[in-house]
């Protein structure tokens, strides 16, 4: 066996996964605190990049283009929970799943109908080359996706666990009523966390889109982080950046040394199920995803 | 007033027992069925059956199929495209493979088949539930897909492994207008449509529904959870491949696995929600709007906004799209069945309120 | 009862729309043609669709403008709004089929699922489809599919051209022995259409290839090409659509596999694929047939008459004009008009039947002559269509990306009928055999056409 491959294969996997894991983050952080499994996630990507990139392509300065985009999220973030969720609240898990089905089509027709349906390229200015690390070659650029997630990470944590609205935060996340009986205003806190939600998808849509171009595939990263979300648990941070280091390495090397003729070649092209497959037989073992809330259930 | 069932009395089981109960009921599905069987073909052109009533049948069908896994057993399913495709492709091969294979049988061997992949995939629904389920229902509509695009046997070694649908023959009768293709959808259809309606209301549908409601709760009155949830599995999925052998035969002709993509699954999902979780009616309704509303769209956005540029239209469909969908939710999430639910109830009192 | 209101619904709207529908569209006037436009301006794919589109629009409106219609019958059109999808495009081709007086003239689906929903039902209607460098290969094969017509070339045409200018690359056909290819393809039936062309070309030749198939949408290919780092070979034909080219560009670099080593198909061959890619993309080469560019007299046509002035075209983006995609779309318009040109000397100067147009095609013949009259010299390969061959012999140039635009870098490349002629007949006899066809007789008809000229 072919250690250094291995070992690429297996490195490249686990930035990979990196990148699964920001476009994860997006879902865990609204499900958390309102119990929304928000499939716009990928829209939300979507429509952050475009409105970026479009921004910039018009001659408008990098960084208040992004203070603009921001500033964009944060009004659809509110925009959303006063229109399409407060009228929802109360209603059964699936109809607000529906609801933000629903929402997809709506921003990913909103995006291309402000913009364009054109495909734009997006140039952060980080070389997408490798660097040599001892013997392995590693990408500047997944170098520098891993560090901006680590960032954003820990900047949630402090958020959430220093801040007077991230205290307000997990105390809805904990308990909507007596989160609202204790006075925290529960549709401020969910305006922030889609504004945040829509933050971290700017992020997520910034360095997807300046590997794959800004164009509408990136509402298909939503795909990718389904099974980083049940294998880490829908309510879990630190579950969705252990299930995407799982999800991206597995896969990859499940392509490679199942798939591919190096190994057992049953057939390239596997990555699509494979992660699903996976989580689905780690759910058997634990259905609560690696992080998730146990559920007791009574009758 | 219209709508009263005061006066119809039961003097036997058997009318106590029978599937409308309500003479106004049997009155309005004779008449539903006489307007599909004869008043349609009367008035319907070419254009109607073959690109509307046609995919609007199939997908009700299918649409009745997840409503009976979603609807009344409470399992979140996003993999129905992907039965739909085990179906499509096993009818093929069906009637590929063995010599004087009858059409009929070919649809139901392909339901089977279906049915048996949809128990497999129903097994971690012992474990795991609501959306961790949904989820992991996505392993099938994937695996699947890539199953029917790598292994070129499932499509008789076409290059770009496609089926072309064999012609449509039933003891000699040809199906082969659009006209009599509609007829023998609608057959088919209304058959297993009301098939469902008697299993909803039997002991097999109150099973599901008490599993729906609470499955530790219907396991502690004796109900045996693994049977019941397999089973759902296993009819749900047999409707969905008569509905995916149905839309390549009766309908496109001509499919690649990419017809059945998770975008079918959601659109199939849409329609049981906003038609109405957990009733036959609904999965009719939910699919007549969700297969109507864009081609509506497409038709009148350049009627109504004449001098919007056309690119900037075709999003607008999009955005009244999902507008729509919320909309809908919001007002009434209980689907558009919900609707004829309180119509109903207005009409046994109205004209006469007191 | 419960179904009372399904019924009555759809009885209404039965009435409702389909009287609308009948109202919906513009008034025909009796000396016009009708071509359906099933355009996709939304989803993953739209700057295929509105580029494509737009050209062949724009060429239609320029005819229209500069001549009045083909010899006097104006060009009409209407759009309809496919997303791309299978039973969208079926609807659509159901709604404009008998718009106009004559009917549809010619569908272009403009995507392969597409064609393949449409092929029964075009050929009952007695529709011309064309499906220009994509749809079914075998439908080359005109005798079992008289109404389809894959022109210039089909997939496994593009791929013997291209292994014929990778042997040119590499100093000679018989150099490629023991060279080593990679087949890196979209995980779809697009995608899989070359692998046994190539298997028969790699046995001919003495090549190697292996094929790795890339998941749908091909957003991450990172072990792929780790793989193909691997197995180190001497080319990777790269077999892409929407996302997955820049993709690939991209990951192509991280791994260190230079750009000029890698083959686009021609839908992997667009601005669009390249610019996302940035530098990656520099070096990279590409197939076509047609360059991209304004040099020539039809698009400066277009653009006098259909931008002139501040005037709107069908791009939202007039900077689009003279893209790959674009240039693509005008000569879909050319084929279009040449082949109504073409049905007209026989049946007469007024508006025509798909049938009649279908003769049009069929015996269409765009000469170096008739380029030249056009203004798409150099545009566009020449292109002789018959009964026996419906792909016409179309050639392949080869474009490289010089980081800015689109270079042709080689002639026109010829395809290798011997490979890939008896494949198509296989497999068209094949589906002859699945659907009870009888072949046409070709030569048989030639001589009845023949009798009734003379």
């Amino acid at each position: 066996m072919d250690w250094q491959f291995f070992l690429e294969v297996l490195i490249g996997g686990l930035l990979a996964g990196v990148m699964y894991s920001l476009v994860a983050l997006g879902f865990v952080l609204i499900y958390k605190a309102s119990g929304v499994f928000n499939f716009a996630q990928g829209g939300m990507v979507f429509f952050a990049a475009l409105t970026f990139v479009s921004l910039v392509e018009r001659g408008v300065n990098f960084w208040l283009a992004m203070v603009i985009t921001l500033a964009v999220m944060v009004v659809l973030g509110v925009l959303i929970e006063r229109i399409v969720l407060r009228p929802l609240v109360n209603q059964p898990q699936i109809t607000l799943f529906m609801a933000t089905i629903g929402l997809t089509f709506l921003i990913e027709g909103l995006a291309q109908g402000i913009w364009d349906a054109q495909v734009h390229g997006l140039d952060l200015g980080i070389p997408d080359v490798p660097v040599k690390v001892g013997a392995i070659n590693i990408s500047q650029f997944d170098l520098f996706a891993s560090a901006t997630a680590g960032i954003l990470v820990l900047a949630l944590a402090v958020f959430f666990q220093k801040t007077r609205i991230g205290r307000a935060l997990r105390a809805v996340a904990d308990d909507h009523q007596a989160a609202m009986s204790v006075g925290i205003p529960l549709n401020h806190i969910w305006a922030i966390v889609w504004a945040v939600a829509g933050f971290v998808g700017l992020v997520a849509g910034l360095l997807w889109g300046s590997r794959t171009g800004v164009q509408f595939a990136l509402t298909f990263t939503a795909l990718k982080a389904l099974p980083v979300l049940i294998l880490g648990g829908f309510t879990s941070v630190p579950g969705a950046i252990v299930g995407g280091l799982i999800i991206g390495a597995s896969e990859k090397l499940a392509e490679v040394y199942i798939g591919s003729s190096i190994g057992l070649n049953i057939g390239t092209g596997i990555e699509n199920w494979f992660p699903y497959m996976l989580a689905l037989l780690f759910l058997l073992i634990r259905p609560e995803g690696l992080f998730g809330e146990k559920r007791i259930e009574r009758v | 007033m219209i709508y009263r069932e005061a006066g119809q009395f039961k003097d036997g089981y058997a009318a106590d027992e029978q599937i409308f109960p309500i003479r106004q009921d049997r009155y309005g599905i004779v008449f539903i069925l006489v307007l599909a069987f004869v008043g349609v073909p009367l008035i319907a052109n070419d254009y109607w059956f073959s690109a509307i009533l046609i995919p609007f049948l199939i997908l009700s069908l299918a649409a009745l199929g997840l409503n009976i896994l979603t609807g009344y057993t409470g399992q979140l399913s996003l993999g129905t495209a992907g039965f739909m495709a085990v179906g499509a492709f096993a009818a093929f091969n069906f009637m590929l493979r063995v010599p004087g294979m009858p059409l009929l049988a070919a649809f139901i061997l392909a339901g089977l088949t279906a049915a048996a992949v949809g128990v497999v995939f129903g097994l971690p629904s012992l474990r795991i539930k609501g959306f961790y389920l949904a989820v992991a229902t996505l392993a099938a509509q994937f695996f699947i897909e890539w199953v029917l695009v790598k292994f070129p046997w499932f499509s008789n070694y076409n290059p770009s492994g496609v089926i072309s649908a064999q012609p449509m023959e039933i003891l000699g009768y040809a199906f082969d207008t659009p006209a009599r293709k509609y007829m023998l959808t609608l057959c088919i259809v209304a058959v297993l449509a009301l098939a469902a309606k008697n299993m909803a209301r039997c002991e097999t549908g109150r099973v599901w529904m008490a599993v729906r409601d609470m499955d530790i709760a219907a396991e502690v009155i004796g109900i045996p959870i693994l049977k019941t949830k397999l089973l759902a599995f296993a009819v749900s999925s047999f409707y969905c491949g008569v509905a995916g052998a149905l839309w390549a035969f009766a309908y496109l002709g001509a499919v690649e696995p990419a017809a059945f993509d998770l975008g079918r699954s959601f659109q199939i999902l849409f329609m049981i929600i906003l038609g109405g979780v957990g009733t036959v009616l609904g999965s009719f309704l939910g699919a007549a709007f969700i297969v109507l509303l864009p081609i509506f769209l497409n038709v009148f956005a350049h009627i109504l906004l004449p001098g919007v540029s056309s690119s900037l239209l075709s999003n607008l469909e999009l955005i009244v799209f999902g507008s729509f969908i919320i909309f809908f939710l919001i007002v009434e999430p209980h689907g558009l069945a919900r609707l004829w639910q309180i119509g109903k109830e207005k009409l046994r009192l109205w004209p006469f309120p007191h | 009862m419960r179904k009372l209101t399904v019924g009555l619904k759809r009885a209404a709207l039965c009435v409702a729309v389909g009287g609308m529908i009948g109202a919906a569209g513009p008034a025909f006037a009796a000396g016009e043609q009708f071509v359906p436009v099933p355009i996709y301006r939304v989803g993953p794919y739209a700057a295929g669709g509105t580029g494509i589109f737009g050209g062949m629009m724009d060429y239609m409106q320029m005819i229209n403008a500069r001549d009045g219609g083909v010899n006097g019958v104006k060009l009409t059109w209407e759009e309809c709004e496919t997303e791309y999808k299978n039973d969208r495009g079926v609807e659509c081709y159901e709604r404009l089929k008998k718009k106009g007086p004559t009917g549809a003239t010619v569908f272009h689906p403009l995507s392969t699922g597409i064609t393949y929903s449409v092929i029964e039902r075009a050929t009952a209607d007695k529709i011309p489809v064309i499906s220009m460098g994509y749809g079914r290969t075998d439908a080359s094969d005109g005798r079992i599919f008289p109404y389809i017509f894959p022109l210039i070339t089909n997939y496994w045409s593009q791929s013997t051209a291209k292994i014929k200018f990778i042997g040119q690359r590499e100093g000679g056909m018989d150099k490629l022995k023991g060279k080593k290819l990679v087949n890196l393809y979209h995980g779809s039936a697009y995608g899989k259409e070359t692998i046994p062309v190539l298997d028969i070309q790699a046995k001919k030749y003495g090549f190697e290839v292996t094929h790795i198939e890339v998941a749908h949408p091909g957003n991450e290919q990172q072990s792929q090409w780790l793989q193909i780092r691997q197995i180190k070979p001497d080319w990777v034909i790269l077999r892409g659509w929407g996302v997955m080219n820049p993709t690939a560009l991209k990951t192509a670099q991280k791994v260190g596999f230079p750009a000029d080593k890698i083959l686009g198909v021609w839908w992997s061959g667009a601005e669009e694929d390249v610019l996302p890619a940035g530098d990656a993309a520099k070096g990279y080469i590409a197939s076509g047939f047609h360059p991209s560019g304004t040099d020539f007299p039809v698009i400066q046509d277009i653009q006098k008459l259909v931008y002139g002035g501040g005037k709107k075209g069908n791009m939202d983006d007039p900077r689009r004009v003279g893209t790959i995609y674009y240039n693509r779309g005008v000569i879909h318009g050319i084929i279009t008009v040449e082949a109504i040109r073409t049905a007209q000397e026989k049946y007469g100067k007024k508006p025509l039947t798909g049938e009649q147009v279908r003769w049009g095609i069929e015996n269409l013949n765009i000469d170096d002559k008739v380029l030249k009259r056009i203004g798409a010299y150099g545009l566009m390969p020449t292109l002789k269509v018959s009964c026996l061959d419906h792909e016409g012999g179309g050639g392949v140039k080869f474009q490289q990306w010089d980081g800015t635009k689109w270079v042709v870098i080689s002639d026109w490349f010829q395809t290798d009928q011997s490979i890939v002629r008896p494949m198509i007949e296989d497999s068209a006899a094949k589906y002859a055999k699945e659907k009870n066809l009888a072949p046409r007789d070709c030569a048989k008809e030639a001589a009845a056409e023949g009798k009734k000229k003379s």
